[in-house]
Parts: structure tokens; C-alpha cells; sequence
């Protein structure tokens, strides 16, 4: 597939913003079990005003990827069969949870309150993360997507960025929870790590199911495409190839191979209290994610991709 | 669901390419919506091609001219600076410039045009002028198809005639990509298929055609004609040729004098005191009866004529049937001869031969319909040998092509398929005589000031008082067509107009008048130094041409050379004849011609060519369009083709349709002053369906004869025999062996027309290739025409320039490898006389020997108004740079019988681009801007 | 059910884009229109249409079968295009099986795009909205059309009729037999999406000669005394005995 900027950005924002509302809240359930000090409102106030912010920021970019933004309303109309109709409509829910769950702790509602609004807030947390994966893991033909570790790979990949954005913010507002943050980012880091190289592994090994045989109903080991109909490219080539050396897209995998976990590892395991050594890890954790989700496209390989590979 | 908002369907002809489809063009307010395929035509039956489909997006093109231009004073040409003036103004350059001209020496007055279908015009035009410089684009397209059937069987393929798929069981199609019967055939081809139909095509490449066919016989361009003599070979030696047939229909049991001293060697005997009834066409030859074992009338009753032996005549003369020299001829002949030459292998070739001879054999063709044929002989049936050929321009673009063709006719007659169910069939007017009674000019005293050519300007020769020579046999077209160098040259040789004009050679001339033709583009060989040339000055600061008019709809290449150019409509908006006189549409039923009526008003200030035509001829008061009171005969076009007759009364005119006064007769009959709106009534089209008895056999139908005799479609009706020996070109031969009685070639000439005028069809290589080295240019370079894009005026469509918006040379792997050309790397292509940068594509559908791409895709800047940096400018490329028009020693690179341009013998290598080279086709050439009156123009 | 559908016989497309271009014309005139063209007459000129004809080369020269292949949206049974769209704009219609954009719902969002494997939808580039076939719902049904023309556009157009239309679930409808009769196949059935439009394949005539098809009792070299013999001076029993 062709990498779009506005999903690129939309995924992993929203990863991040879900990923820190769950980390907000397993500080809070941690401190409502007394496994740590309550921290004051303002981490969780700051955290939800964040969180929202950046699922504000992905929905944002998601319009660009539209045709039609104004119709953008439409768009729940088919949530009985379309997870992106179900994305469009648990995803402001979800922001309602957030939002909720930062006025429950700013308007100080009380425990019992703020856990529910959280516990509502993570189902909704994690109702999203399936959306918005299955979106993409629902496609059968898209082999390297279609596969449960789509869904466990967002997850967590998302989580381990909320966390470590979680430990930057401990920083600033709660110094005495920015380790147990930084230790969860790190397993979760880990976790989603280790899912991201087993789904690089799977694709790897991958055989596309269609091949040009299939594709044309013609059977011989040697069918060439010549010519695709057209000579100065359609939507068909612009849409599901990225166009891209291979150099290029190998230097992207390395890159999220090195920035989605063993540098901003380094980086949490190193930098203590310091906000900026760990706002550092995150920023360069978000980068491996940009990286993470170009390469998921790109390395998607559509089948309809057989249809486009010659002009003459 | 709503509805197109149509509010009006007028039907017309279509034009986006010569095929001629009828059409139904949907309006909204009086604009064009939607264009499709006319049901109710006979020749589309309701289908319509990708360019038909495309005709709005032609008559929205940015490209079109919409003001007479004149050439900026002190402006190159070829640079495309013009300023627009009225028309008043460009008819009066004309008038003065023609006048003095046609006062002076008309010969200095050449019009040439190219891809129209108003040839019984323009042709008149010319004739009234008194200049015989004129043709149209036969000459480079396929002349050699056209000459090469119709001196063997009195028709061709093309517009005279073509396979009958419906009956066929076997079809065989060679060197055609896509041809002018572009939709006909494809609705032949699939039912043919689709019933079970044999298709095999012989092709260096296999695309579009081909492509469906069930055997694909990849041969070595211009290699055809020895194929074609091995299979005649194998037919011959087997005995399947169709003996009846042949014996009584062609010339095989004619005897022929075989006697090299003698001055009559090699003519076919005649009894001299019987009568020739005509002696243009002599019936009293004859044949060598086996059965009384005596020399006898051909055609007497009761006699079968011997098709093998030689005998001796009560004179002493020695004779032997042409069946028997034919026989000889390709004796060694043999598959495995052909096979050296074309790269088929021997047992291919005769199984090709097994198949066609056993399909014609085994699978007669018997239809309950009686006929009489010109010797009296009654037929209770007409029958069928179901083998059909079709062949277009890969025979005849090669400087071969004249006997390739002729060998194709051969082979068609030794099936006897022509003019039968399943095989050829005529369409109206062929069959015509061999050779047909027109008749060129015959020397310069034909040519006179102020006065018509006594006889039409093209015409065929028979013999060589009918070449247009002077005294000492120099040629007097300025394209030297009809010199002892292209006797034949039925079409003229268009491709030689520049560059002799620009050389002098045979004389300069004034004006150049150009329509319908890219000439400084691709029809036009030796393309970059034809460019110089157009614009070339001598001493004095004049052009060599020095004047040069362009009639044209749109920007082309060419229009930035003209020095005027007169803004034609496109077809959507002009009166057109496809007429009987001309290049009709006639099926093989009977005869067909159509109009095109215009469904939309001219675009700002176009002009439709006949008009202009009309116009000058009555400026100049040309006989035939003055009446006696020095008045103008015909107020316009349409006025002139209702009231045109070609001798007064005759009732003979454009148009065969609703003619009479009250459109009740067709055929002949007086002007009908309604007579374009019945045919616009009637899908502008008149379809006369002959009785069937007068459908098959024509060359030898007394009843059609007689018909077309009393429609005046023929002048005589002796029977058509079939020249498998053709007498006509032994004359030349004799001509050149000093023997013949009249004209002689120059000394100079004389082994060249003594070695091509062989009265059997031979092979040899293209002329190119035996002068080329073999080593150093290995390979055959090819073109050939896209579906979906006429020549070159369909890169300013916007719909179709998205299919082929540039071309890449398709090589097959295995030659590019080795050669170290990569699938979509640049490359050179270099032949001995010129060369090109290009994209390579591999292609596993293309003869080793061989590279092709398709024809005139790639453009020059700015031309057809695109973009300078339009991909047809950077990445696209013409073949033409690499091909030239003359050949060492300044011959034109053309068949040495008809002329006919040899596009396909180019040899080149080919070889990797650099890597620091520019990645973009070469030559460069400099863009022209958009010309005054066409979109986005300043 | 009526399941409308086109069949298309690879045996006799000879990829002369008479449907490509003829379908262009009708939608962009029609009702799906405007199908619009970026850079019509510059550099890479590119635009929407709902049906291209690709070409392949099988095999090895030289034998070599060039297949050209025309492709436009193949009405799926189970269409995974429809589901996917969050709008609802993609939708197959119940009465006669045609996969439908409504143009006005759409909010170009190219998701059943993604989500179709056969690469036949197209976003319009200036309308930015999602198009494709439309099996010309808005000429079949057109009552102010003659009978014989509320056909597809690209059916009436193509030359050589390979482009078959009708209602392939009616097992006596011309398409159901061609499929039938012809092997007419599915477009990458390992999906599961049961494209409604059909591929017949190429069908090959192929001639065979008998050898006594070549010894003729009708050889014409017989009445020319020329019926292959070998010559008087070949060796013969007369050369060997006497008796
Ligand atoms: N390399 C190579 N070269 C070839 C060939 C080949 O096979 N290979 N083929 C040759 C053959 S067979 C031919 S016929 C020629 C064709 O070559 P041309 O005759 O040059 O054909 P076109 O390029 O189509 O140019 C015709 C001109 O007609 C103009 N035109 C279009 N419609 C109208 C109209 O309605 N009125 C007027 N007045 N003008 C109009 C176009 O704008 C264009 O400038 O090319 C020859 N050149
Ligand atoms: N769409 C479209 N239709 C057209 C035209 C167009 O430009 N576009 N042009 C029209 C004109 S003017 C003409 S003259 C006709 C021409 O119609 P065609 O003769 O069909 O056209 P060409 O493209 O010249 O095709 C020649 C074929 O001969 C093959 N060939 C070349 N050399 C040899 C050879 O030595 N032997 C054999 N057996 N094959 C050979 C080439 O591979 C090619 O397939 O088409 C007309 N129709
Ligand atoms: S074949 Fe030629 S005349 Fe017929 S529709 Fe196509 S462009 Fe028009
Ligand atoms: S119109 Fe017919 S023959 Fe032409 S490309 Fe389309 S399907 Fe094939
Ligand atoms: S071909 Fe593609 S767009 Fe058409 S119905 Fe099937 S999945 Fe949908
Ligand atoms: S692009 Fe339009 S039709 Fe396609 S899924 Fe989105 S809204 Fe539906
Ligand atoms: S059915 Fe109509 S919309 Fe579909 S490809 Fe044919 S012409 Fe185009
Ligand atoms: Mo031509």
C-alpha cells in the first residue's frame, strides 16, 4: 500500500493518547489497590487533557485522508458491518470517557466515580484499539495484515507509547510514579517489540495466495504483465504501491527496528526522573512508531497490486 | 434513474480513422454528448473503435486551428510564428499565386494529401489545374497491396475487396496490425472464431489481431514472398491447387512465347486471325488443348487447356503455358529454402501448405445459386474453396512488397478463392480490368497552361506508352512517379515530394499545397533532414519550396512549416462524400457509399477543405466548375456533389443514391436537389444489393459484367482472367532487353527494370537490406498501428493519449540480453542512417530478428498543443528519424515496380543508453507554441 | 435472483479499448459523471475510468500468447467492497445484483477500495469521490432507450462482441451458458468473493492431416500426367530380372 500521512498520524496518535489513558488509569487503580502514592489531580487532569489532545490531533489528520470531509457524519451510518464505522463511533465515545474521567478527577467526583468513569474509559480504550486494527486485520486479502497480531500490535505498541508519554508527564507533575511508568513502558515496549518482530517474522515468510495465474485465470509459470491500460498512472498505481526503493523501505524498518524499543529502552533505563531524557525517549519512540506504521503499509502487499506492474 | 439529457440524435459518418463506421451523435442544445455505433450501418453494425468513441474529446482538442494563419514575415518556418488573417486575404494569395502558376507552368503547383477519403476531388482539382503533381497517400501507405492484387486478380484487399469469414474454415492473415477495415473486421474475425474458424497469422509480432489467432507463424520481415512461392511450391508439387478453377478462370493454360531471341519472348500468344474483340484486353489468346492436342482459342468449347508441358505452334514457335513457368519458377522453391530466408521452420511452411490446400479441397463451398458466365457456360451453383487470406502492410511496406503481393494473389487463385464463398471477395467497383483502363499522362506536351490534363492524373500502366516520361525517359511528376525508376507507381510517391522539390530534381516547383498530411513528421521518411529541407533557403534568401500551404484542423508538426494555413472542420462538422468514384465503402453484396452530414456548426473561423476546393476552382475558372457564360457553376460543395455530373447527362455523379429528380432512381440518374437530405434520412448511407447470381465470380459474371456495364461502373465487359503470368510486366521487360517495339528505359535503368519486371513472382531481400551491413545492422526495425490511435492526431485526445502516452521499443529478451539492454532502460537505436534514444520494453511476442513499436506515437514539443514536456516529447519517439528516403546511389527507398514507400526494411542495432546520458528520447527539437486560434494561445 | 453480470470471451477480445473509451464517454456524460481527467494534455495525463484493457504475455517465445484483458468491477456475489464502506454509499443493489457508489453519500474515504482485491475502483480526482462500473444501471433500464440499446456502453461498443451481458443466476440466459459451455471462470476465486463477471478462455482450432488427405484421388496432377513418378532412370525390377 501507498503510506498515507493522515492514517499514519491518525493510528499512531490515537495509539499514544489510548495508550497514556490506560496508563493513567492503571496508576489509578494501582493507587486506589495502595500499590503506589496517589498522585495529585493535575497528573491525571494533565493526562486526560493530553490524552485528548492527541486523539483530537488524530482525528484531525484523518480528515485529510477523506475525499469528502464534510459528509464526514455519514460515516457511522454502517456499524453493523464496518469497523470503520465502528471506529468513527467508539472513538468519540472513547473521548467522552477521557474527557470524563479528567473532569471526574478535576471536579474531585470521588474513587468510586473516577474508576468506574475509567474502567467505562478503558473497555471503550480497548473497544478502539480493536476497531481501528481490525480495520486493517479484517482485510483477508491483505495477508500481512490479516492476522491477530494486527490487533495485539497496536495494542500494544500503542500502550508502550502511552506509558512512556505517561512517565514524561509522572515527571513533570508526579515524580514518585515515573518508575513504575517507565517499568511498564519497558515491558510493554518489550511485549510489542517482541509482537512487531513476530509479525515481521510471519510476513516474511508469507505466500502472496494470488499471483498473476489467479489473477488472469491463466495458467503458466510465465505470465508478464506489458501493459496495465494506461500510460500515465491512475489511482490503481497511485493508491496500494508506495513507490519507493527498496533501499528506502529497508532504511524505514531499520528505523523502527532500532526507535520503537532499544533506544527509547536505553533511554527509560537511563533517565531517571529527568523529564527531558524521557520526553527524549518518547519522541524518538513516536518516531519509530511513524516509522512502524509507514512500514505496515508499505509491506502490505495488495493483490490488486498483480493488475499494475507494466505500462508500455 | 434519470436519463441522459439528449434533446437530439443525428446520425453521420465517422472519421477518426478511414474505416468509415456509421454513427449516431446524441446532442444536448446543440452540443455533442455522446457519440456511438449507428445499428442500422452496414459497415459498424452498431459497434464503434476506441477513437470513434473518443470524437468529442477531438472536438473539444486544444489543438485545433480556428483562423487562417498566415507566417510571421521574417519567421523561420518551423517555428510556428504566424499571424491570423481573413479568409478574403488567403483567398486572394492563393488565387494570385495559383493563377500565375496555372498561366505559366501548372506542373509547379504539387497537391498532396494525405489520410482524406475526397480523392475524386482533390484529384480533379488537380486535373482541371493542368498539374499532374498530385496524389494522395497511397504511394507510402500500401500501394504494393493495392498494385500487386489488382495487376494479378482485378481487386485488392483494403477498400477493394477482403476474406469472407462468414464461410471461410480457414483464415490466414499476414502483416496486418489493424488496417482501414478496422471494425468490419474485428466483427468477422470474432464470428469466425466464434464458429469454430482455423486462424492463423504470420507476424514478426503478435498483438491485437494476431493475438486471437490460433497459430502464430513468427517470420523475419520482408521475408513473406519467399514463404508464399514455398507454399505455392508444396501446392503445386502435391496437387491441391484448384485446376478447374485455374484452367478456366486465370491465365495458367494461356500460352506464352518461349523464345529468348525473339522480340515477342515472353508475351502470351495471340491468334492472330481470330478477333481480340478488344484490343486493350485481346481474347484471342490460346491455349494448348490436351485433349485434341492441338493450339487452340483459349475458352473454346469442349477444350481443356494443358497446364504442364511445352509445344511447339504450326509456326515453330516454342510455347508453353504459364501454369508450366509458374511451375518452374518455383521449383526450387523449396520449404527448406524458404525456411534459410524467413526463419520458419521447412515442416511449418508445409504443413501451412497441407492445411490451405486440404481445407480448400476437402471443404467445397456449394451454393444453390445459378450464373452465366462470360463465355456462356451455365452454372447451376456457385462454389467455394473456404480458405481466406487478408494482408495489409507488412507485404507491402517492404521494396518487395510488389511481388510478395503478387504471390500472395497467386497462391489465393492455385486455392481458387477468389471471388468465391469462403475465400476473397470484390466490393464494388472491382473487379476492375488488369490493368484497369485509367491511364496517366503520357508525356510533358500533356501538360499545358491554362488548360486540363487530357486524362486523369493517376491512372495504370499497361504497357510502357503509358509511363509519363519525356523524350529521353526522365520522369515529369515531380514525385517521378510513372518513370521507368516506378512504372507502376499507381498512387504516386508522396514520400518523394520534399526532398525532390527541395533538390530540383526532376525541376523546382512554386507551391506545395498539403492536406491532411504530418509531413514533417511521420509521413515523412529522413524526418529531421525533411524538416531542413521544408525550410530551406538557396542563395537568394528564397525557400527552395517557395510556398508552402497547409490545410489542416489542428496544430500538427507540419502546419509550423506552412507559410499559409487554412483551418479545416473536423467531420463532425462538414459535407463529405465516400463516392463510387473514389474509395467507397461497398460491401462484398454490392455497392456502398456514404456521406457525413454536419451535425455541428464549423468552429470559429473553419473552413471544410471542399469548400476551399469549390471556391479556388471557381477563382480559377476551371472548366468543369464555369459555365459557358464565364459564371460559377457551383455555389458550394454540397451544391457540387448533387449537381456534379462526369459528362453532362450522364447521370453519373458522387453520389450512387436517391439520385433522379425525385431520389426514386441509384446508380445513374439525374441530380436530385434533395438528395443530401435523403441521405441524411437513411443513416447517410446508400447500399445497393446486387442480385445474388451477381455476387460471386464477378471477374467472369456475365450478368454482373452487364450490370456494372449498364451502371457504368465498367467500361467493357470482357472477362477479368486471373494473371498468374502477368504479360503486363514482360513488356517493361522486353522494354528493358531492348526488344520491345516502343519506349525504351534510360541505359542507366535498364537492368534494374529488366531484373524487377519479372513476369512470375520472385523473391529477393528489400533493396535496404542489400545495402545494408549485415553485421553491423542486424536487426529489423518495424512499426505498427495501435488500436486505439490513428497515426499521429490522437495524442491531443485527451482519452486516448492516456493509453499510449509515449512508446517504448519492444525487444525480445533474448536479443536485448545479449546486447545488454535492460527492460525499461534507455537505449540507442542506430541504423545507417540515423539513430534514436528510446525506452526498451522486453516482449517474448516478437520475432529474435526483430524490434518494433507502435507508429507515431512520439510527438514534437508543443505540437497538438501539449505541454513541451508532454511524455510523447520526452520519453516517446519516432521510428522514422532511423529510416530513409533514398538509398546508397540516391534511388528512393521504394519498390522498384510501384513505388511504394519501404517503411519496414530499416536494419539497426541496438545498444544500452550510457548512465550519465540525459534520460529522455532524442532527437530534441525545439517546442513550438500554441499557434493564434487555438486554446491557450496568446 | 437476478444476478446481472458481464461476461467477457478472451478468445476473441483483440484489446482494441473500444469498451474503455466508450464507457468513459457514456458515465462521464451520464449519471456516474463527470469522470475527470487531471493533466489532459501535460506531462503524465491520468483520469478516471471504470474499465481498462491490460495486456499479458504467456509463455515463451515463440510460444507466445499475448492475452489482452479487459477489467472493471466484477459485481461480486459476496462483494467485500460493500461491508467495509462505513456510509453505506457502497451497495449492492437486491433486484438485479449491481455493486453501486451512491456518489452523494460517499465520503471518499477509499476504504473498499482497499478492501477490493481486483484493483477496479477508482477515487476521482477531482470529484473525490469513490467510482466504478456501474454496469451502466442508468441505460439498462432507460425506457426511453430502443430495446436493443439498454445494453452496457461497453457492450454495444466492443467489435468483436466479447463483451456478453445478462443474468448469469438465469441458468437460460446466454451468459449462464457461455459460462457453462465455454469454462467460463472466476477472477482469483481463492477470495471467496464470487465475482459475477466471467472470463471465458482462449479456445484453440487446431487442424489435423491424415495422409491420405494429401494422396488425392482427385489430384489434378493426374489429368496432367504429372503425378509424382520416379524418373525413367531411377533403378527398377527391369534393371534386376528377366523372366
Ligand atoms: N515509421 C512509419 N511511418 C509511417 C507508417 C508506418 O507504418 N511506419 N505508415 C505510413 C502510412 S501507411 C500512412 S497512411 C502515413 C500517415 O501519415 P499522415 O498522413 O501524416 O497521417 P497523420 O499523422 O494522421 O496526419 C494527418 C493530418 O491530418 C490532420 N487532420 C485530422 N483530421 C483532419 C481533418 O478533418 N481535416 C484536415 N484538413 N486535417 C485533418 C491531422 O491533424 C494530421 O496533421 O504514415 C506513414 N508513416
Ligand atoms: N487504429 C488505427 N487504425 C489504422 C491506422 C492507424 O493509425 N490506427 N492507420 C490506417 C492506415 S493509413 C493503414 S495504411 C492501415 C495499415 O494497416 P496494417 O497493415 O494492419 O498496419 P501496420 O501497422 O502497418 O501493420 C503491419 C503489420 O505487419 C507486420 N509486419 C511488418 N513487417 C512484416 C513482414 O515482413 N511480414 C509480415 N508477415 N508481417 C510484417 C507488423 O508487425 C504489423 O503487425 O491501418 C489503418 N488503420
Ligand atoms: S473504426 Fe474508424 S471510422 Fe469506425 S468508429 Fe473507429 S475511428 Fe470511427
Ligand atoms: S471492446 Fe471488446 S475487443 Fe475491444 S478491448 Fe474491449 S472487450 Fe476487447
Ligand atoms: S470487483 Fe471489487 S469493487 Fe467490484 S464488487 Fe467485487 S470487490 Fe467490489
Ligand atoms: S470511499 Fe465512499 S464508497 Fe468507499 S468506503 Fe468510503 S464512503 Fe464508502
Ligand atoms: S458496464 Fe457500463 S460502466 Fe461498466 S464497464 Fe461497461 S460501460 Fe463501463
Ligand atoms: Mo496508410
Amino acid at each position: 500500500m501507498n503510506p498515507a500521512w493522515s492514517v499514519i498520524f491518525l493510528t499512531t496518535l490515537l495509539g499514544a493518547g489510548q495508550g497514556l489513558f490506560l496508563a493513567l488509569y492503571a496508576i489509578d487503580v494501582g493507587a486506589a489497590n495502595g500499590l503506589l502514592a496517589l498522585p495529585g489531580p493535575t497528573f491525571y487532569v494533565g493526562g486526560a487533557t493530553l490524552a485528548l489532545a492527541l486523539l483530537v490531533t488524530g482525528l484531525f489528520s484523518s480528515f485529510f485522508h477523506l475525499g469528502r470531509p464534510e459528509r464526514a457524519w455519514r460515516s457511522a451510518a454502517k456499524w453493523r458491518t464496518s469497523w470503520l464505522a465502528r471506529e468513527v463511533i467508539v472513538l468519540p465515545a472513547f473521548m467522552g470517557a477521557v474527557f470524563a474521567y479528567g473532569a471526574a478527577h478535576q471536579l474531585q467526583a470521588g474513587d468510586r466515580i473516577c474508576l468506574w468513569v475509567g474502567a467505562a474509559g478503558t473497555v471503550l480504550c480497548i473497544a478502539l484499539f480493536v476497531c481501528t486494527a481490525m480495520i486493517y486485520a479484517c482485510l483477508k486479502f491483505l495477508q500481512e495484515w490479516h492476522t491477530t497480531l494486527t490487533p495485539l500490535n497496536y495494542f500494544l505498541l500503542g500502550s508502550a507509547s502511552g506509558f512512556t508519554l505517561a512517565s514524561v508527564l509522572a515527571a513533570l507533575v508526579a515524580p514518585h510514579a515515573v518508575n513504575q511508568l517507565a517499568i511498564a513502558a519497558l515491558v510493554l515496549g518489550a511485549l510489542a517489540y517482541l509482537g512487531r518482530l513476530a509479525a515481521l517474522r510471519r510476513n516474511a515468510r508469507l505466500r502472496p495466495m494470488s499471483s498473476l495465474a489467479t489473477a488472469i485465470g491463466v495458467k503458466h509459470p510465465h505470465i508478464e504483465q506489458k501493459a496495465q491500460g494506461f500510460m500515465g498512472g491512475s489511482f490503481n498505481t497511485r493508491e496500494f504501491f508506495h513507490g519507493r526503493t527498496r533501499e528506502t523501505v529497508r532504511a524505514v524498518r531499520w528505523a523502527l527496528l532500532v526507535l520503537v524499543f532499544p533506544v527509547p529502552a536505553v533511554m527509560l533505563g537511563v533517565s531517571g526522573e529527568n523529564a527531558f531524557l524521557l520526553g527524549a525517549a518518547f519522541a524518538l519512540q513516536y518516531v519509530g512508531l511513524l516509522a512502524e506504521r509507514w512500514y505496515f503499509f508499505a509491506e502490505a502487499n495488495h493483490p490488486q497490486n498483480l493488475y499494475y506492474q507494466a505500462i508500455s | 434513474m434519470p436519463t441522459m439529457p439528449v434533446t437530439e440524435t443525428k446520425t453521420t459518418t465517422c472519421y477518426m480513422c478511414a474505416c468509415r463506421c456509421g454513427i449516431r451523435v446524441h446532442l444536448e442544445d446543440g452540443k455533442v454528448r455522446y457519440i456511438d455505433g449507428n445499428p442500422d450501418h452496414p459497415l459498424n453494425q452498431g459497434v464503434i473503435c476506441a477513437k470513434g468513441a473518443s470524437g468529442i474529446m477531438k472536438q473539444n482538442s486544444p489543438a485545433r486551428l480556428t483562423r487562417p494563419l498566415r507566417r510571421r514575415a521574417g519567421s523561420e518556418r518551423g517555428a510556428g510564428e504566424f499571424e491570423p488573417i481573413s479568409w478574403d486575404e488567403a483567398f486572394r494569395m492563393l488565387e494570385t499565386r495559383l493563377a500565375g502558376i496555372r498561366a505559366t507552368d501548372p506542373k509547379k503547383f504539387a497537391l498532396f494529401t494525405g489520410r482524406d477519403q475526397m480523392q475524386a476531388l482533390t484529384g480533379m482539382f488537380a486535373r482541371q489545374f493542368g498539374t499532374p503533381n498530385y496524389a494522395a497517400h497511397g504511394g507510402f501507405c500500401s500501394v504494393n497491396m493495392a498494385a500487386g492484387m489488382i495487376y494479378t486478380i482485378g481487386g485488392s484487399f483494403w477498400e477493394f475487396g477482403g476474406p469472407d469469414l462468414e464461410r471461410a474454415k480457414l483464415f490466414v492473415m499476414l502483416g496486418t496490425a489493424e488496417d482501414h477495415h478496422s471494425n468490419p473486421l474485428k466483427i468477422a474475425i470474432s464470428k469466425f472464431k466464434r464458429r469454430g474458424g482455423r486462424f492463423i497469422s504470420v507476424n514478426p509480432v503478435r498483438t491485437g489481431y494476431s493475438a486471437i489467432a490460433d497459430e502464430w507463424v513468427p517470420v523475419r520481415p520482408g521475408t513473406d514472398g519467399a514463404l508464399l512461392l514455398a507454399i505455392i511450391h508444396e501446392i503445386i508439387a502435391l496437387g491441391l491447387y484448384d485446376r478447374e478453377f485455374l484452367a478456366r478462370y486465370s491465365n495458367a493454360g494461356h500460352l506464352v512465347i518461349v523464345d529468348p531471341d525473339s522480340e515477342r519472348h515472353g508475351l502470351i500468344v495471340t491468334d492472330e486471325d481470330s478477333d481480340p474483340i478488344n484490343r486493350d484486353y485481346p481474347q484471342n489468346q490460346m491455349w494448348w488443348d490436351r485433349l485434341s492436342g492441338l493450339a487452340v482459342l483459349s475458352h473454346t468449347e469442349g477444350a481443356d487447356p494443358a497446364l504442364f508441358g511445352e509445344f511447339r505452334l504450326r509456326n515453330g514457335m516454342r510455347v508453353k503455358p504459364s501454369f508450366q513457368l509458374l511451375a518452374e519458377r518455383v521449383e526450387r522453391c523449396t520449404a527448406e529454402w524458404a525456411s534459410e530466408i524467413t526463419g520458419i521452420p521447412a515442416a511449418t511452411i508445409r504443413r501451412l501448405a497441407h492445411e490451405m490446400g486440404i481445407t480448400a479441397r476437402d471443404e467445397r463451398i456449394e451454393l444453390p445459386i445459378a450464373w452465366t458466365d462470360c463465355w456462356g457456360g451455365e452454372h447451376e451453383s456457385v462454389t467455394g474453396r473456404p480458405v481466406a487470406f487478408h494482408a495489409m502492410r507488412g507485404l507491402a511496406a517492404h521494396s518487395n512488397g510488389f511481388h510478395t503481393t503478387r504471390a500472395l494473389g497467386i497462391l489465393m487463385s492455385l486455392l481458387g478463392t477468389i471471388d468465391r464463398p469462403g475465400g476473397f471477395r470484390h466490393k464494388a467497383p472491382f473487379p476492375r480490368a488488369i490493368p484497369p483502363t485509367a491511364k496517366p499522362p503520357k508525356g510533358p506536351q500533356d501538360v499545358k497552361p491554362n488548360t486540363p490534363l487530357a486524362s486523369l492524373v493517376l491512372g495504370w500502366p499497361g504497357s510502357p506508352e503509358d509511363l509519363f516520361v519525356d523524350e529521353a525517359g526522365r520522369p515529369v511528376r515531380i514525385d517521378k512517379g510513372f518513370s521507368w525508376e516506378y512504372p507502376l507507381s499507381v498512387h504516386g510517391l508522396m514520400h518523394n515530394v520534399i526532398t525532390n522539390a527541395w533538390r530540383g530534381d526532376p525541376y523546382p516547383i512554386d507551391t506545395l499545397m498539403i492536406f491532411m498530411a504530418n509531413m514533417a513528421w511521420n509521413s515523412t521518411m529522413n524526418t529531421l533532414e525533411v524538416r531542413k529541407m521544408l525550410n530551406d533557403r538557396n542563395a537568394d534568401g528564397e525557400h527552395k519550396i517557395p510556398f508552402i500551404v497547409v490545410c489542416d484542423a489542428f496544430q500538427s508538426e507540419m502546419t509550423a512549416f506552412a507559410d499559409l494555413i487554412l483551418p479545416d472542420t473536423t467531420y463532425l462538422e462538414r459535407h463529405d462524400a465516400m463516392s463510387l468514384l473514389d474509395r467507397p465503402i461497398s460491401e462484398f453484396d454490392g455497392p456502398v457509399d456514404s456521406v457525413r452530414v454536419p451535425v455541428v456548426a464549423p468552429s470559429g473561423e473553419c473552413k471544410p477543405f471542399q469548400e476551399v476546393l469549390i471556391e479556388l476552382a471557381g477563382r480559377l475558372k476551371f472548366p468543369a466548375f464555369t459555365k459557358p457564360d464565364g459564371g460559377r457553376k457551383f455555389r458550394d460543395y454540397p451544391d457540387f456533389i448533387v449537381n456534379y455530373e462526369t459528362e453532362p447527362g450522364s447521370g453519373m455523379g458522387f453520389l450512387a443514391g436517391w439520385r433522379g429528380k425525385d431520389g426514386d432512381k441509384s446508380m445513374l440518374g439525374a441530380p436530385n436537389p434533395k438528395q443530401w437530405e435523403m441521405y441524411a434520412a437513411n443513416n447517410c448511407v446508400f447500399h445497393y444489393k446486387l442480385p445474388s447470381s451477381y455476387q460471386y465470380m464477378r471477374n467472369w459474371n456475365r450478368g454482373y459484367m452487364e450490370w456494372a456495364q449498364r451502371a457504368r461502373m465498367r467500361r467493357y465487359g470482357e472477362p477479368i482472367l486471373i494473371h498468374l503470368y502477368s504479360e503486363v510486366l514482360q513488356r517493361f521487360r522486353l522494354a528493358a532487353q531492348g526488344k520491345w517495339p516502343g519506349r525504351q528505359p534510360p541505359e542507366a535503368l535498364r537492368a534494374r527494370v529488366e531484373k524487377y519486371f519479372d513476369p512470375l513472382p520472385f523473391w529477393y531481400p528489400p533493396l535496404e537490406v542489400e545495402a545494408t551491413d549485415a553485421l553491423a545492422y542486424p536487426l529489423a526495425a518495424i512499426t505498427q498501428r495501435p488500436m486505439a490511435m490513428y497515426h499521429s492526431w490522437d495524442s491531443q485526445n485527451a482519452w486516448l493519449r492516456q493509453i499510449h502516452t509515449h512508446n517504448y521499443l519492444f525487444v525480445n529478451p533474448a536479443t536485448a540480453r545479449a546486447r545488454g539492454v535492460e527492460d525499461g532502460g534507455w537505449m540507442w537505436v542506430e541504423s545507417q542512417w540515423g539513430r534514436v534514444r528510446c525506452m526498451a520494453r522486453y516482449s517474448q511476442a516478437v520475432e529474435p530478428g526483430t524490434v518494433w513499436t507502435w507508429n507515431a506515437i512520439g510527438k514534437a514539443p508543443g505540437a497538438w498543443n501539449l505541454a513541451a514536456d508532454a511524455n510523447e516529447a520526452r520519453k516517446g519517439f519516432l521510428l522514422n528519424h532511423l529510416i530513409s528516403d533514398a538509398l546508397p546511389g540516391g534511388t528512393s527507398n521504394s519498390d522498384p515496380v510501384t513505388g511504394q514507400a519501404g517503411w519496414y526494411d530499416v536494419r539497426v542495432q541496438i545498444r544500452p543508453a550510457a548512465a550519465d546520458e540525459a534520460q529522455a528520447s532524442w532527437p530534441e527539437f525545439t517546442a513550438v507554441a500554441p499557434l493564434p486560434g487555438t486554446r491557450g494561445a496568446p | 435472483m437476478t444476478q446481472l453480470a458481464l461476461v467477457i470471451d478472451l478468445n476473441v477480445c483483440v484489446g482494441c479499448h473500444a469498451c474503455v473509451t466508450s464507457c468513459k464517454e457514456w458515465n462521464t456524460a451520464g449519471t456516474a459523471g463527470p469522470l475527470t481527467d487531471q493533466n489532459p494534455y501535460e506531462k503524465d495525463p491520468t483520469g478516471t475510468f471504470f474499465n481498462r484493457v491490460q495486456t499479458f504475455e504467456v509463455g515463451v517465445y515463440p510460444d507466445t500468447q499475448t492475452v489482452h484483458f479487459p477489467k472493471s468491477c466484477l459485481h461480486c456475489e459476496d462483494p467485500p467492497c460493500v461491508p467495509v464502506c462505513p456510509t453505506g454509499a457502497s451497495y449492492k443493489r437486491a433486484e438485479d445484483g449491481i455493486v453501486l457508489v451512491d456518489a452523494d453519500k460517499c465520503i471518499g474515504c477509499k476504504y473498499c477500495a482497499w478492501a477490493c482485491p481486483y484493483g477496479v475502483r477508482e477515487l476521482d480526482q477531482q470529484e473525490k469521490v469513490m467510482t466504478k462500473c456501474t454496469l451502466c444501471v442508468d441505460r439498462i433500464y432507460d425506457a426511453s432507450l430502443p430495446e436493443r440499446d439498454r445494453k452496457p456502453a461497453c457492450v454495444l461498443a466492443c467489435p468483436t462482441n466479447a463483451r456478453l451481458f445478462g443474468d448469469i443466476h438465469d441458468p437460460a440466459s446466454a451468459v449462464s451458458s457461455a459460462i457453462r459451455d465455454n469454462g467460463g471462470y472466476a477472477l482469483m476465486p481463492e477470495w471467496g468473493t464470487h465475482p459475477a463477471n466471467h472470463y471465458l478462455p482462449r479456445r484453440k482450432t487446431e487442424f489435423r492431416i491424415h495422409p491420405d488427405e494429401l494422396k488425392r484421388v482427385d489430384n489434378p496432377l493426374k489429368v496432367d500426367g504429372k503425378l509424382p513418378k520416379p524418373a525413367p532412370g531411377e533403378p527398377a525390377l527391369d534393371d534386376v530380372t528377366t523372366w
